[in-house]
């Protein structure tokens, strides 16, 4: 249990290390496997030669800071304005569901939803639109990448604003906004003033995890990205799998781009973190009241509305297409629905979906007992991890994977280790450690050190008070770290397709291998079971606690 | 059953500062009543003798309890009981689960564990979910939980601020007659002057 930090350094730093070492070495012509011994710098001209390279780079810069601009600014202006609101209630209950959606189901769901023959073209065809036919018109897979933006502000915001109520607390805004409002301030005003400049710093970085994610994703920007050239992410992994092997410089070459670039624009989100802290403070300093109110809480309410309805409108438009028979044009709901698709995907689902549960159990067992070793290694040697302690833990979700993973796989390749099922679940464990230590270590140190206190002096040794006290006292949030954990899991696509070299097939890797066909039916099913799969996680989640604590009342207040 | 609970020198600081200094003799049955404001270092005794307090206080002298000094013990081998101001009972354990949590395994603990409650007017309790019991009624399985696990002296930190008026009196009765009864010393911190009315011992004012 002492080592269990070097543990967590070694199984989150190790592969993120190692992975950038194997994409620095051959970036710069170093890789004897494939005859490079020499240092050159020739592969960063065959690089910068790769036609629609600058705007790959643009477009993977851009996705970053828009998105994290949209999806922070919704959630923050959804804060102020609709705290205590009916809708805050309601959309608060959802947030967990929606971060359950895996990002390639999602972006499928959106896909089908904006299509020109989707959802919301059939809704105002043909008595707005005049269309019998689909329009040819180009609206996923659009060269700026909006539609791959608009996809990512709907899977960050729910990311965002549970980061965002994890944090809430620790600031008492409800204080803060009476004071005030006392001085004459105006809600959301009140809040905007003295709740989010606090706020901020405590969601720094996970706003540093959507840019990255966003500027660098690989899963989204397949279904909802730009196809020629497309993100800079997806060019790595079409150059890292072409036949012709010498292309591995230029991924490689190519992977320290993209690691250059999420850098950058971490780099440029600082120096806007640093301006509108300027502006802010003048803002504040001013002691203008403010005339916007309603605005911005109708921007911040509309915004949730908006993104919370598209990402249900998908959900259930994948449900629709998966049922789908004969479905003419202009018509709102399929014609004849039918079970066939998912009879005749049923067969080639098992497999898959089995390989999904046990990867995703593995990797969520093994990183939850990591994670109960360094918090219960914490409460019994009372040293708290400080800044770097976090930082470590936020080191996977900042380093891109289209950076790092290419490296890593072949930094295992040289070592002589196959790639398969195993280096896959490793591979998850790298991401989801840190989003289970992420949902578990609040409640953790949150529960009361009165009840270890009481434990140890009716003489528990520490041990017994870690099964007998801690563990059933945090049941339910560690049920819910478990179940973020398998989601995660669930959801990874680029290092299941990489570190298992093909040959580990998930529904997440079936999902995106089928995304390219073209069936939507058939993707529909698909994208519907890699939804659902974490969705029961979630479920069980819920359910056990309550029917494990039905007759323990007070069960129901430790939690929270 | 006679216990004694001496404290040789027991000085407490933070920072270098001094916090509070204590010379006591505790025997059977008897309390030492602490008093003071708040950040006089009250519960910071609780914690010392306990054996949780926190590393950021330098403390000095020994304490012995029946003659051995358990200065250096981890508070799980102590022998040292602790009631807080809030009952605290496990809520994820029924009863009599609480109670069997902190005796010594052995046989026949079901029954005394019974027989306790019975004698403290919660006869039929054993299998009720501690979370649908009055204050009153927590408060004493909380007392008959410090008892059944066999302490050899006992500390109070507040225990009865939390209490309705009408319970307090009855409760505090209820805890001193039965820590005379098996011959604990106790140490208690408190604000309540009729908390050290009623103990009638020592009384060690932090303040002066």
């Amino acid at each position: 249990m002492r080592a269990s930090p070097i543990l967590v350094v070694m199984l989150l730093a190790g592969p993120i290390l190692f992975g950038l070492a194997g994409i620095f070495l051959p970036a710069f012509g170093v890789m004897p496997a494939l005859g490079g011994y020499v240092p050159t710098l020739g592969h960063w001209d065959a690089l910068f030669g790769q036609p629609g390279l600058w705007r790959s780079v643009i477009v993977s810069l851009l996705s970053g800071l828009v998105t994290t601009t949209a999806s922070l600014g919704i959630v923050l202006l959804f804060l102020a304005g609709c705290t205590g609101t009916r809708l805050y209630g309601w959309v608060c209950g959802a947030v967990t569901p929606l971060l359950s959606v895996p990002h390639a189901a999602a972006a499928l769901g959106l896909a089908f939803l904006i299509a020109p023959s989707g959802f919301l073209v059939r809704a105002i065809s043909p008595w707005i639109t005049g269309w019998d036919r689909p329009p040819d018109v180009l609206i996923i897979q659009d060269p700026w990448g909006m539609a791959m933006m608009a996809g990512l502000v709907i899977k960050e915001i729910p990311f965002l604003l549970l980061m965002s109520l994890a944090a809430l607390p620790q600031i008492n805004p409800a204080s803060r906004l009476a004071v005030a409002r006392t001085l004459g301030y105006r809600p959301v005003t009140a809040w905007l003033k003295t709740v989010a400049p606090s706020l901020y710093p405590l969601i720094r970085l996970p706003v540093y995890a959507v840019i990255a994610y966003a500027s660098s994703t690989v899963d989204v920007a397949l279904i909802l990205g730009p196809t020629n050239p497309p993100t800079l992410s997806v060019a790595i992994l079409q150059w890292f799998n072409s036949p012709d092997l010498s292309f591995r410089f230029v991924a490689s070459a190519g992977a320290v781009l993209q690691l250059m670039l999420t850098l950058t624009a971490l780099a440029l989100w600082r120096i806007g973190e640093a301006v509108v802290s300027l502006l802010g403070r003048w803002w504040l300093e001013r002691g203008s009241r403010g005339h916007y109110d309603f605005g911005l809480a109708v921007a911040g309410g509309g915004g949730i509305v908006l993104a919370a309805g598209l990402a249900f409108l998908s959900l259930v438009g994948l449900a629709v297409n998966g049922v789908a028979g004969f479905w003419r044009f202009p018509n709102f709901l399929p014609d004849t629905m039918t079970l066939s698709h998912w009879l005749k995907a049923a067969p080639s689902i098992a497999g898959p979906l089995s390989t999904s549960l046990i990867v995703g159990a593995l990797a969520m067992a093994i990183s939850l007992a990591v994670v109960l070793a360094v918090l219960e290694n914490e409460q019994r040697s009372g040293l708290r991890p400080g800044r770097g302690g976090m930082h470590i833990f936020y080191l996977p979700l900042i380093v891109p994977q289209a950076a790092f993973l290419f490296g890593l796989v072949m930094g295992t390749e040289i070592a002589g280790i196959r790639p398969g099922f195993w280096l896959v679940v490793f591979g998850h464990i790298v991401f989801v450690l840190p989003y289970v230590y992420l949902s578990l270590a609040e409640a953790y140190r949150r529960l009361d050190p009165r009840w270890a206190m009481i434990a140890a002096t009716l003489g528990a040794s520490p041990d017994r008070i870690f099964l007998r006290v801690r563990l059933p006292m945090l049941l339910a949030p560690g049920l819910m770290a478990a179940a973020v954990g398998l989601a995660v899991s669930v959801g990874q696509y680029l290092p299941t397709l990489l570190l298992g070299a093909g040959r580990v097939q998930t529904v997440t890797t079936e999902a995106l291998a089928l995304a390219s066909g073209g069936d939507r039916r058939i993707i529909g099913v698909w994208a519907l079971v890699q939804t659902l799969l974490p969705a029961v996680g979630f479920i069980i989640a819920l359910v056990v606690p309550r029917l494990f604590w039905s007759n323990r009342r007070a069960m129901r207040g430790v939690i929270r | 059953m006679s216990h004694r609970l001496i404290l040789g020198g027991v000085s407490i600081a933070i920072d270098d500062v001094p916090l509070l200094t204590v010379d006591a003799d505790i025997g059977p049955g008897e309390v030492l009543t602490v008093t003071g404001k708040s950040g006089s270092g009250k519960s910071t005794l609780l914690a010392y003798l306990a054996g949780f307090i926190d590393p950021v206080f330098s403390a000095r002298g020994r304490v012995l309890l029946d003659g051995v000094d358990i200065t250096e013990r981890p508070a799980e081998t102590r022998r040292i009981g602790l009631l807080f101001q809030d009952a605290l009972l496990f809520p994820h354990l029924s009863v009599i689960g609480n109670l069997m949590f902190g005796m010594v395994p052995g046989r026949g603990r079901p029954d005394r564990a019974a027989a306790a409650l019975a004698d403290a007017g919660l006869a039929g309790f054993e299998d009720r979910d501690p979370g649908t019991l009055s204050g009153g009624q927590q408060a004493r399985v909380a007392l008959l939980r410090l008892l059944l696990s066999d302490p050899h002296a006992v500390l109070l930190d507040e225990p009865f601020s939390k209490l309705d008026a009408h319970l307090r009196g009855e409760i505090r009765a209820l805890v001193f007659d039965r820590l005379r009864v098996a011959g604990l010393p106790a140490v208690l911190v408190t604000h309540d002057a009729a908390d050290a009315a009623t103990a009638k011992g020592q009384v060690l004012n932090l303040d002066t």
